[in-house]
């Protein structure tokens, strides 16, 4: 736990130094007169027809869930790629390859899959 | 942090020193980015304000607060000002985790009469025990700057980049992720500062249960894992949005992505953190693959006992070790550095079903390959065959 206090610290003091940087630029940067035409969003030359926080491509929610999937998938071999020297040295070598494999054939069958099932096309 | 007050004190101001270290890489990386691009595309550059245009650097700085602060009328005002803010944490936590020279020891000394010490001062802001993860773990949370600065900026053009962005980042992030589980195997190490300790002296590996020793290379994870180290290259380079992979702020088809709305000094922050995020993985890259910052067959105590040998004292030859190794560490930085550059000064862009192609259905399956076979070779290599 203690580790991570010269984190939290070094984060305090980053974020510091952001809010001093704007606040710097707010007082240095010269001050005009807001308008309607100046405040609106950047477009080009158009009225804005909409707000933003409507609709989403659902592929980006399907990339979102896949990454979820594999990504705790990879997380699960870190450890096993740590002790992996360890059960080699202790003559275990086959015995935690082959409990991986199992996995890895499982993740590698997922991923072929999902190539097969078009999952992963981008329309 | 420390034992005593003095303890915590450099500690601190150590962690602040590498931060604003690569606050102050930045502007001579925008330096060396525009006259790198100038060399490729045969121009000059920018040369007038003063030796070879560096001061430029300077009046960009000032430039970029004396900007009018602006916020648009219709955008989150709280995530709109928090945005830039969380863009420049995770590259300084994330570099104050690598190690960039050897550790400094300091013999006990008397100071204001109290004696201080011995300490043992790290050359990185703070060494984690889960290293490798956590460096992960931070660096990735840029995605969530990207996401909050193109919501709280409403505007479709910075939603579309902020989207696309967060959405190659994550699609990267498990090559990346797999790509070093290839590393963890060779060196059985979540810590940076073993597994550069690991690679000192010349490359020696086990072949079918003996070892073998190659006197003239040195012992660099490139040699156990090039097909990992080419997939993290590539990986890092979607990861820090920079050409081929800038799909986010394509500025042909949306202005400038996720910071369209941005200006001035907040704007300057996003690019603190795209070129802190660089010097990450350029810091990564180093250490994984091309021996952190050891010089190739020479030992730190060798280069000790030169100091020492001079007439320097303990604590002196300690820290005269620690700089020159520093030096090189930052040698082999600034080669990747200048590799960012030079890639996006000759690729063109991708197309943004292109990019999601590659990086699932290329790169996925070939990082997993680099997994497997490593885990087999390892597993051959190492295991007592007699």
């Amino acid at each position: 736990m203690y580790q991570l206090v010269p984190v939290l610290a070094l984060s305090v003091f980053v974020a510091l130094f952001g809010l001093l940087l704007v606040f710097l630029a707010s007082r240095f940067g010269p001050r005009t007169k807001p308008s309607a035409v100046k405040q609106s969003s950047y477009e080009c030359g158009l009225e804005v027809e909409k707000s933003t926080t409507t609709k989403i491509p659902i592929k980006y929610y399907l990339t979102a869930i896949l990454f979820i999937l594999f990504d705790i998938e990879i997380i699960f071999m870190y450890p096993w790629a740590l002790a992996f020297g360890d059960f080699i040295q202790a003559g275990h070598g086959l015995y935690i390859f082959s409990a991986m494999g199992v996995f890895l054939a499982i993740f590698v069958f997922g991923l072929f899959w999902e190539i097969k099932s078009r999952a992963l096309d981008w329309d | 942090m420390g034992t005593d007050i003095l303890e915590i004190s450099i500690n601190f101001a150590k962690m602040v020193a590498i931060f604003l270290l690569m606050v102050q890489l930045v502007p001579l990386l925008v330096w060396v980015e525009r006259r790198g691009s100038a060399l490729i595309q045969n121009r000059l550059g920018p040369n007038r304000v003063g030796p070879l245009g560096l001061t430029q650097l300077l009046a960009d700085a000032v430039k970029f607060l004396t900007k009018e602060e602006f916020v648009p009328a219709k955008s989150h005002r709280f995530l709109f000002y928090l945005a830039p803010i969380v863009a420049l944490l995770p590259a300084a936590v994330a570099f104050n985790a690598i190690p960039l020279s050897h550790p400094i020891e300091v013999e006990a000394f008397e100071w204001l009469g109290h004696t201080w010490g011995p300490y043992t001062f790290l050359f990185q802001g703070y060494e984690i025990g889960i290293g490798i993860v956590f460096v992960l773990g931070v660096s990735s949370l840029a995605a969530y700057a990207l996401l909050l600065a193109g919501w709280a900026s409403d505007n479709k053009y910075s939603l579309i980049g902020a989207l696309r962005a967060s959405a190659q980042m994550i699609s990267y992030e498990l090559a990346l992720g797999l790509s070093i589980v290839g590393i963890l195997l060779v060196f059985n190490t979540f810590s940076f500062s073993e597994m550069v300790s690991q690679q000192v002296g010349p490359l020696s590996f086990m072949f079918f249960g003996q070892e073998v020793s190659i006197p003239f290379l040195p012992n660099w994870g490139i040699f156990f894992q090039p097909l990992g180290a080419i997939l993290l290259l590539a990986a890092v380079f979607a990861e820090t949005n920079r050409l081929p992979f800038d799909l986010p702020e394509a500025e042909a088809e949306l202005v400038a992505g996720y910071h369209t709305e941005y200006g001035g000094i907040k704007m300057n922050m996003f690019y603190i953190g795209e070129y802190g995020h660089m010097l990450v993985a350029s810091a990564l890259m180093v250490t994984f693959y091309f021996g952190g910052y050891h010089i190739p067959f020479i030992t730190p105590d060798q280069i000790n006992e030169f100091f020492s040998g001079r007439g320097h004292g303990a604590t002196q030859a300690s820290l005269l070790t620690a700089l020159v190794l520093h030096l090189s560490f930052f040698a082999k930085i600034a080669v990747f550095l200048w590799v960012f550059v030079w890639v996006r000064w000759t690729l063109p862009r991708f197309r943004y079903d292109q990019l999601m192609d590659l990086g699932w259905k290329t790169m996925l399956p070939w990082a997993l390959a680099n997994t497997i076979i490593t885990a087999i070779l390892v597993l051959m290599m190492r295991s007592s065959w007699s």
